[in-house]
């Protein structure tokens, strides 16, 4: 995989997506069942809920290698645990405000509602992620500051 | 250290055909703590489970992960596997390498990759599982049935004969639903209401059923077997410990000309009324959009308008200052079966919809739909089951069908089928012509859907022995021409235009999700489709259940259905809950939050965020019993496990158990590793 991302013509994004149990993860099972076929770039990680998401897990994915994140989750007034995804949804539009600051491009991070029955909008959201973030190319900030750390001390 | 055992599911071909599974477990099998690896063709087989087991015993795994399918469908399957021999089920976890994995991608290679890279990912999660020990909480044996047609009455009445305490909502004045409206039923033209008003009487009489007609779910709280509903008991303006449903006070009533809702706007009614002779409860209600004295009261007239039904009333039933009233219900399960409406096809069409304005519904009054052609047809109809043209009493000798309008038209906004439309239209017809010998019945139709018992006889016989005429086409457009409707269609078949002059046009119109189910929805936290039908848990496996426990689903709120259909999801869903009322407690995930008390700082952020209001103070003291802090403590019966709170927590203080941050984090460094 470490070979294939060396040249920019081959690179294939690395994409973790964090989503909820009840809608986004179903919807992706339900693609699964449709056999809605998508770019095989996005690992997923499953939580309860999008409210379960810590800001920090984005930057945690970025730092570990990630070239783009996905957050996704019951739609407004769906959520299983009824507000989940109202605490996730302020927490990420504060957030969005600090990705640039953090030195990400925003636009590697996608934030979704994706519902249960919606398993065509998670083909739709997973192969446009991955379009965007391939037309971005690697993102290597962290790990050249990582080195450039390592050289110094 | 752990010692972890990796099982990759083939799926038959499903997984196999894309990703080498040999190639998966031989990777993982190199993995740092993963001590067995293997593959097999089908894990959820005897033989797979026997596999699994056997390498358990063999190795004395610490945590298993089976690559496989989503844990949504397997995941209690192999959890019981690991449990059966000695481990802890939670310490058992899924790696979705089929609806996540081979079945979304085709190039081999990198499906492989990918499934690597899941399995990997789950083998690190697993590493940090901790042992859980079920929640028992218990149960209240009661239940709640929203919607009182003929879905919520036989749930309700299955329920009671089952021993179980029911409470049955109904937002009407009356029970009986949409069934009480129809005439005659298919497939055996029997009356509509011989068979539903003794259901009816007999759920309003049954020891074991309150009813609140005239009310409305208002809030809902709690979770399975442990639910607080608030109920609000609309005013009806009449004392009902009083009133002994004699009627006098809908003679005196001087407003008589309101269109009944009950007969669909061709009938009249009072401002006090019941809704139709055979309502239950028999109980007048007083109609405060309408009532004189409550317009008056409305416009700030101090002057007491009108009094008459009061003073007709010999009891002193009649209440005017009756405010709403709420109670709360305590229940275990909670059944919705709230119904449809139809699709109105008249001009003004809410968002998403676009109607059919060249049909005429709404400016032509002998265009109507067919709820409106069963009061026409009923013997307890307007017209006293004669049919009779709205506009001038005559009786029409052509009437013209329209099926699909609004159903199977994505143009129009709804591309569902709504199923029982093929089926009233034949019968339709039939009541037409056993009613009016000498008319003429046109359907225009797209398919004609009969799948059902003896429903494609009975749609044979509408044609054959009642001689009604099917052109399979669509119409274009209806307009009046002097006394009769000028029907412009296509005959598809022998494909020419045709225009019939008919005397009376009846729409078959889309069945549609009820208004205001989208709200009820969120009170239960029940999802629901683009169109406003409930979504079951799964569509073949668990057709009455819904995404939120404790929760089912009944009739034509989930999907367009038959009065045959929506009795049987009933009684499956009543089924469903004396299942559960046969425990005296019920076994719950203990994916909960727990709170570290000496990291607690007290801040009860988490008290703030938390949606089911499960985070509790706690007094810590020292040995002399002076107070050293308050902390947060989340009481396990109530937490739903989202995990809202760990996400807020300042000190990384609270854990949900499952989903631990060393867990997530074993996951995001597992995908690069």
């Amino acid at each position: 995989m470490v070979a294939v991302r060396e040249s920019r013509e081959g690179f294939e994004p690395r994409i973790t997506a964090f989503v909820c149990n009840w809608c986004t993860y179903t919807g992706a099972d339900l693609a699964g069942t449709s056999r809605l076929q998508m770019a095989p770039n996005v690992r997923i990680i499953r939580l309860p809920c999008t409210g379960r998401i810590d800001p920090l897990f984005i930057v945690k994915a970025f730092e570990r290698g990630a070239d783009g994140v996905i957050v996704s989750g019951c739609h407004p007034a769906d959520c299983h645990y009824s507000e989940g995804n109202y605490h996730a949804r302020r927490r990420f539009a504060l957030f969005r405000e600090l990705i640039e600051f953090l030195g990400v491009d925003p636009r590697r991070v996608t934030f979704s509602w994706v519902s249960a029955s919606e398993g065509a909008k998670w083909r739709d959201v997973v192969d446009a992620t991955a379009e965007t973030v391939r037309e971005l190319g690697p993102f290597d900030a962290y790990r050249e500051l990582a080195g450039r750390t390592a050289c110094a001390s | 250290m752990a010692r972890i055992g990796v099982f990759v599911c083939h799926c038959g071909e499903n997984i196999a055909r894309t990703v080498d599974a040999g190639k998966v477990a031989e990777d993982l099998r190199a993995h740092p703590g993963v001590v067995h690896s293997e593959d097999y063709k089908y894990m959820c087989s005897d033989p797979g489970q026997a596999l699994i087991k056997q390498a358990m015993a063999e190795k004395g795994l610490t945590a298993v992960v089976v690559a496989a399918c989503s844990p949504h469908m397997h995941e209690k399957t192999f959890r019981r596997v690991a449990s059966a021999s000695g481990l802890n089920p939670f310490l058992c976890e899924m790696a979705n390498i089929r609806e996540h994995c081979s079945w979304i991608h085709e190039d081999r290679v990198r499906a492989t990759v990918k499934a690597t890279d899941i399995t990997r990912t789950i083998v690190e999660k697993v590493k940090y599982n901790q042992a859980l020990d079920t929640i028992r909480i218990p149960v209240e044996k009661r239940a709640l049935v929203i919607g009182g047609g003929i879905a919520g009455i036989q749930a309700a009445l299955d329920l009671a004969d089952g021993g179980a305490q029911v409470i049955l909502v109904e937002k009407e004045s009356s029970i009986g639903g949409h069934m009480s409206q129809l005439s005659e039923t298919f497939p055996t033209l029997d009356c509509s209401q011989c068979i539903l008003t003794p259901r009816m009487v007999e759920a309003y009489q049954h020891p074991n059923i309150t009813l609140y007609a005239y009310s409305e779910v208002d809030a809902v709280e709690g979770y399975i077997g442990n639910f607080n509903v608030t109920i609000r008991h609309k005013a009806r303006s009449i004392d009902e410990s009083l009133c002994n449903g004699c009627g006098a006070c809908t003679q005196v009533c001087p407003n008589k000309k309101i269109p009944s809702e009950f007969d669909c706007g061709l009938g009249k009614r009072t401002a006090i009324y019941v809704p139709f002779p055979q309502a239950v409860p028999n109980l007048p209600v007083i109609d405060r959009t309408r009532c004189a004295r409550f317009l008056a009261r409305a416009r700030k007239i101090t002057k007491e308008v009108c009094a008459k039904c009061a003073d007709a009333c010999t009891r002193g039933a009649i209440d005017f200052d009756q405010q709403d009233r709420l109670t709360t219900e305590r229940v275990g399960a909670i059944v919705v079966a709230t119904g449809y409406q139809l699709y109105n096809v008249g001009k003004s069409q809410p968002a998403g919809l676009k109607g059919y304005g060249e049909y005429g519904y709404g400016t032509i009054p002998d265009v109507i739909d067919g709820l409106q052609f069963e009061r026409l047809a009923s013997a307890s109809g307007p017209t006293g089951g004669k049919i009779l043209r709205p506009s001038d009493g005559k009786e029409p000798k052509t009437i013209v069908f329209l099926q699909c309008v609004g159903s199977r038209d994505s143009e129009k906004g709804i591309e569902y089928c709504s199923k029982i439309c093929c089926m009233y239209v034949a019968k339709h017809t039939m009541l037409y012509k056993h009613k009016v010998h000498d008319g003429k019945a046109v359907v225009f139709y797209m398919d004609l859907r009969a799948a059902g018992k003896g429903y494609e006889e009975f749609a044979r016989r509408a044609i054959e022995e009642d001689g009604a005429v099917y052109l399979r086409g669509r119409v274009s457009r209806l307009y009046r021409e002097g006394d009769v409707i000028k029907v412009q269609g296509f005959d598809t078949l022998s494909g020419e235009p045709v225009v019939i002059d008919a005397e009376m046009v009846v729409l078959a119109t889309a069945m549609r999700s009820q208004p205001g189910i989208e709200a009820l929805a969120q009170k239960l936290s029940v999802s629901y489709d683009q169109h406003g039908f409930i979504n079951e848990a799964h569509p073949k496996l668990r057709p009455v259940e819904t995404n939120t426990a404790g929760v089912f689903v009944a009739g034509a709120c989930q999907a367009p259905r038959d009065i045959p259909d929506s009795v049987a999801m009933a009684s499956a869903a009543a089924s469903k809950i004396l299942g559960l009322f046969s425990k005296d407690q019920l076994e719950r995930e203990p994916t909960v939050a727990m709170v570290n008390a000496s990291l607690c700082a007290g801040c009860f952020h988490c008290e703030r965020v938390c949606p089911y209001g499960a985070v509790e103070h706690l007094e810590i003291r020292d040995r002399k019993g002076v107070l050293v802090k308050v902390v947060a403590q989340v009481n396990p019966g109530v937490c739903q496990g989202c995990g809202t709170c760990e996400a807020t927590c300042p000190s990384k203080s609270v854990e949900l158990q499952g989903f631990t941050d060393q867990q997530i984090y074993a996951e995001i460094n597992a995908l690069n590793l």
